[in-house]
């Protein structure tokens, strides 16, 4: 094997740096296999025109060019996944961390509290819920019949219409505010207590020790928080693919699952890859803008 | 009022309120559970009132029907084994990975951990043309294997990541002791760092099946067979208006698709919550 100096395999699979290849293969083999390929392939034919039946035919950047200037429901999918992103994910944050506040203070009930506020996170995705939210905000669903029962009589088709039909995909991404709120939990208990007790002691009242300390502590989970839950929100697509389709007249058409109509079912396979494409310089953008940001903003002294 | 009294009024004030917001959380879920317990023509007549009047299982019956007649066993069957094969590859080549990447040095290392990162970042969905046209080309499109095959080779940086934390914690000198008694790096793998990060790998089977079991997308690229589908896609066809009207029969199958995540949240909490505060994922 290793001419130099005359190892046996036993010996020279031994060593350090061939082991860890060797421990490491899996991961080599389907980074190059499940991503660097597929995302090379699909590079290419994003400067095609493909339906996956017939042979790609290389346009060059015309998909691209189609898109910024001669797609309508493009832009219209870009201001809905916006409009998403940029109002679920700051409700979703704002709940956890009042949420998150109030069950800082241990009881016997806190276990019951943290599972009931945590579980609908962990089956928000499911298929099962998205099935149910359709159901919830029929016409005849249990919304309504609830404000009937307080007094409100109303078949208000929430999601038949533009105005409130983005605003359910909405309330089920707040809803699963759960997990972000066990991260603010975590990190609101290493905001050591001597900096409370200091600041009591120099007269400084609980709404201003949170502003003052609690939220500046607090920001670099803020961020984190952010930074994912921006991708995500900007990605999401099994809620909106069930729940809405993009009804009514493309007013809740996520990007995603635009990209999945142009690829599956219009059979613009080229097209949907170019717009995956965009979709990934999109999210780096954000990404790099939360970045340049951070500086501004984030508390990075430690404690 | 003296002090004493105000306490009591305090914490009664603060249980109500905390109470209150985590019953209008969990509702919509309580409510789809005693639906499916419902007749299934009373449901929407009655969906102001959260207890079943008449108490039945017929939904039950009738959803495990499912149909072309295709019982819900068939879809539950697949869901299971896709989640555990799964499963099993993510864990095994995740630990593998991680304990190369944290314990052996060797040329191209860093390269390999950014690159990891980066697959952590890169959301499936960007992936999900590049994917289907690349598996489309293997002939993999139209069977379980693109469900499967991809997580034996630790496509998911968060599992790799958080053993690889774990290990970080292990003290080097257990390696080194192990080393003097003459193991390699695998037997150091096998019989010293495999046993000491099963509390890792407890959270990684959580969220790896609760995530797998939860998979709407890649089965709705890949399987086009009814009688290979998993719930997820199952439940999704099942409710599609003009298919069946038959909510009580939904709510049924509904509520029994998310019983092994409700199950598993309820018997393992505190590895779930351990793994999202330290590593601050979603969920």
């Amino acid at each position: 094997m290793n001419k130099k100096k005359n190892l046996t395999f036993r010996q020279w699979m031994g060593q350090e740096h061939v082991a860890g290849v060797v421990f490491c293969m899996p991961f080599i083999i389907g980074f190059l296999l499940f991503m660097i390929v597929p995302m090379g392939i699909s590079l290419y034919y994003s400067f095609c025109d493909y339906n996956i039946l017939t042979p790609a035919v290389f346009t060059g950047a015309a998909n691209y060019i189609k898109m910024f200037t001669d797609d309508e429901v493009f832009w219209q999918t870009i201001g809905v996944t916006f409009y998403f992103a940029l109002v679920s994910v700051p409700l979703r944050l704002i709940f956890a961390l009042l949420v998150a506040m109030l069950l800082l203070k241990t009881t016997k009930a806190t276990g019951f509290y943290r599972a009931a506020y945590y579980l609908p996170s962990i089956i928000g995705g499911s298929v099962a819920v998205a099935v149910l939210w359709r159901r919830m905000w029929a016409t005849d669903g249990v919304i309504n019949t609830l404000l009937g029962s307080i007094g409100i009589k109303t078949s208000f088709a929430w999601l038949g219409n533009t105005k409130t039909a983005i605003w359910m995909l909405i309330i089920l991404a707040v809803w699963q505010f759960g997990s972000s709120m066990l991260i603010f939990l975590s990190s609101l208990k290493q905001i050591p207590s001597s900096l409370y007790e200091a600041s009591t002691v120099d007269g400084a009242n609980k709404w201003s020790q949170f502003w003052k300390i609690t939220l500046p502590l607090l920001t670099p989970t803020i961020f984190f928080n952010l930074v994912m839950q921006m991708i995500n929100g900007f990605l999401a697509f099994t809620q909106c693919f069930i729940i809405t389709k993009g009804k009514p007249l493309n007013s809740t058409l996520f990007y995603t699952v635009y990209m999945y109509q142009q690829s599956f079912e219009f059979y613009n396979t080229g097209y949907g890859a170019a717009l995956a494409w965009v979709m990934l310089l999109i999210i780096s953008l954000i990404t790099l803008v939360l970045f340049a940001t951070k500086k501004l903003w984030v508390y990075e002294g430690g404690l | 009022m003296g002090m004493k009294e105000k306490r009591i009024i305090g914490k009664a004030i603060y249980h109500v309120l905390v109470c209150g917001i985590g019953l209008i959380m969990i509702y919509p879920l309580v409510w789809m559970v005693m639906s499916s317990f419902k007749k299934t023509e009373t449901i929407f007549t009655t969906a102001g009132q959260l207890f079943p009047a008449p108490f039945v299982l017929e939904n039950y019956a009738n959803g495990w029907k499912g149909f072309a007649k295709i019982t819900f066993a068939t879809f539950f069957k697949n869901s299971l084994f896709i989640s555990i094969i799964a499963t099993i590859g993510t864990l095994i080549s995740s630990a593998l990975v991680a304990y190369g990447l944290s314990r052996c040095k060797f040329f191209g290392r860093r390269i390999l951990f950014i690159a990891m990162l980066l697959s952590m970042m890169l959301p499936a969905q960007v992936l999900m043309i590049p994917q289907y046209l690349w598996y489309q080309k293997l002939g993999w499109v139209g069977s379980f294997k693109p469900l499967i095959i991809p997580y034996f080779f630790a496509i998911q940086g968060f599992f790799v990541y958080q053993i690889m934390n774990f290990i970080d914690g292990i003290p080097r000198e257990l390696d080194e002791a192990a080393k003097i008694d003459g193991c390699s790096y695998y037997g150091i793998f096998g019989r010293v760092i495999l046993p000491l990060i099963s509390p890792a790998l407890i959270t990684c089977t959580i969220f790896s099946f609760m995530w797998r079991w939860d998979d709407f997308l890649s089965a709705l690229l890949y399987i086009n067979e009814s009688a290979k589908y998993p719930v997820s896609l199952a439940l999704k066809l099942f409710s599609d208006p003009g298919s069946s009207s038959d909510y009580g029969a939904m709510f049924a199958m509904a509520s029994l698709s998310i019983l092994p995540a409700v199950a598993m949240f309820i018997c393992l909490q505190k590895y779930l919550v351990e793994g999202i505060s330290t590593s601050g994922l979603k969920g």
